[in-house]
């Protein structure tokens, strides 16, 4: 019988991968991405690649690992901040980056995932997003038309997942994750917590199974966190005084 | 002298309404967080996923899988949701969130906003700008008036490479405040700051204006 289930990164993604194809990647900064996958794409070698998603790693950390490792040809993103190797890539024209607003992005990617080859938004209008694109009016107000993406591979991760496949994502780690998941040729999720089917509430789950190809149990999360930014705890206040 | 950072975040804080949702760009405008009165409720919004944002954690409260759009490290509260990027600029773009308070590199007098983008400079991308600017009800610009060289920032028209055309409709600098019109087009000064005179603005100032200040 077939099954979804996968022992780790690098047999997830067996017979998957080649040069030139197109790969979304989840997670918003370094918060809810796919860190086994990110680590076997690396190790693979897989070159001119496009990446989909809303960063590209940060200095030293997620997506950039196969940045600096020379295999990626072109970049969608809505922001790519705290990246010194794609600055240095990008002024010398050696990568090229299409810019997307992250909400056009963000809706690109789920109408792709729905079938839905193209929407119109007001996000864009009048700036260099929209040059070169359709434009139209609704009720006297501009819009510009975007495209549905799709991707020959998605790459996901989860919090909690069955071996159907389906997933519960966690906090604000889950961001683009339940849209990729629905918009790749192939769609791979690693999850923190591997359960049984009937483990998971189904009414709780966020991306059905349907949507997803493989899925293993991820190991060794770094989840490194951009800026840590906390506030002092008040001053213990003075017991109060029993007489 | 003029407003200080603190007291510009405090003007913007004015802006406030009781049952707002409300989205916070980095720099200044996430200071007004911490600004809210407290005889209203305001609902913080972050692009990354979230409704009801918390102050930030103590040490032992870090959590990983829950930062806001600028990355920092925060907590949730008895209110929170969390929901993917397609939702959350669905709330954005749907006309769903009530005030969006944001930073600005260059103003133009009809409400143009550049705020993404320095060609041959800076290449971080727009984020979530454009859609906040696209899709929320009232966009509040917070920015310092001048550049460091002295170069107006408020300007009759943006050089920068635009966020979007006619979407401002009040802005607030260190030196004071305007309103625009961004339906007709049009802006008026309409407070200064203290120790500001008319003149100190005009001549700081690259767009036209009409003078509507109170008692004037």
């Amino acid at each position: 019988m077939q099954s979804k289930l996968y022992a780790d990164a690098s047999t997830a993604l067996s017979g998957i991968l080649f040069d030139g194809m197109s790969i979304m990647s989840g997670g918003f900064g370094l918060c809810g991405i796919p860190e086994n996958l990110i680590t076997a794409l690396r190790d693979s070698g897989v070159k001119q690649l496009t990446v989909i998603g809303n960063n590209v790693g940060a200095d030293d950390h997620g997506m950039w690992a196969v940045l600096a490792n020379g295999q990626i040809k072109k970049v969608l993103a809505s922001y790519v901040g705290e990246n010194k190797i794609l600055e240095r890539l990008y002024m010398s024209n050696e990568i090229e980056i299409e810019f997307n607003p992250q909400g056009t992005l963000a809706e690109r990617i789920r109408a792709g995932g729905a079938g839905i080859p193209a929407f119109f938004t007001r996000t864009g209008f009048g700036t260099a997003v929209a040059e070169g694109k359709e434009t139209r009016q609704f009720d006297g107000e501009n819009y510009v038309m975007e495209t549905g993406l799709v991707a020959d591979l998605s790459m996901v991760k989860a919090w909690k997942g069955d071996t159907e496949g389906n997933l519960v994502y966690r906090k604000t780690a889950r961001n683009f994750n339940p849209m990729m998941a629905t918009a790749g040729k192939i769609t791979v999720a690693e999850v923190e917590h591997l359960v049984a089917p009937g483990e998971l509430d189904p009414d709780a789950i966020h991306t059905p199974g349907i949507f997803v190809d493989r899925i293993f149990r991820g190991s060794n999360y770094v989840k490194h966190i951009e800026r840590k930014t906390t506030r002092e705890r008040p001053a213990a206040a003075a017991s109060p005084v029993v007489t | 002298m003029a407003w200080t950072r603190d007291q510009m975040a405090g003007r913007a804080a004015r802006e406030l309404r009781d049952g707002f949702y409300v989205n916070l760009g980095i720099g200044i405008p996430t200071l007004v967080a911490g600004l809210v009165p407290p005889d209203i409720k305001v609902t913080f919004h972050s692009e990354n996923g979230m409704l009801g944002m918390g102050p930030f954690p103590y040490e032992d409260e870090i959590d990983p899988d829950l930062i806001n759009a600028g990355k920092q490290t925060i907590t949730e509260l008895p209110q929170t949701s969390y929901f993917s990027s397609a939702e959350s600029f669905g709330m954005i773009r749907g006309g769903h969130i009530d005030l969006s308070i944001l930073g600005g590199m260059q103003v133009a007098e009809n409400g143009d906003l550049a705020n993404w983008m320095v060609p041959g400079k800076m290449i971080k991308g727009m984020g979530g700008a454009m859609d906040l600017v696209a899709g929320v009800r009232r966009i509040v610009v917070v920015m310092e008036h001048t550049e460091k060289t002295g170069a107006p920032k408020f300007r009759r028209q943006c050089s920068l490479p635009l966020t979007g055309t006619a979407v401002v409709d009040l802005l607030i600098t260190d030196l004071g405040v305007f309103e625009i019109d961004r339906k007709r087009g049009g802006a008026a000064l309409t407070e200064l700051a203290q120790g500001v005179s008319l003149d100190d603005i005009r001549a700081r100032t690259d767009a036209q204006f009409a003078v509507k200040l109170p008692g004037g």
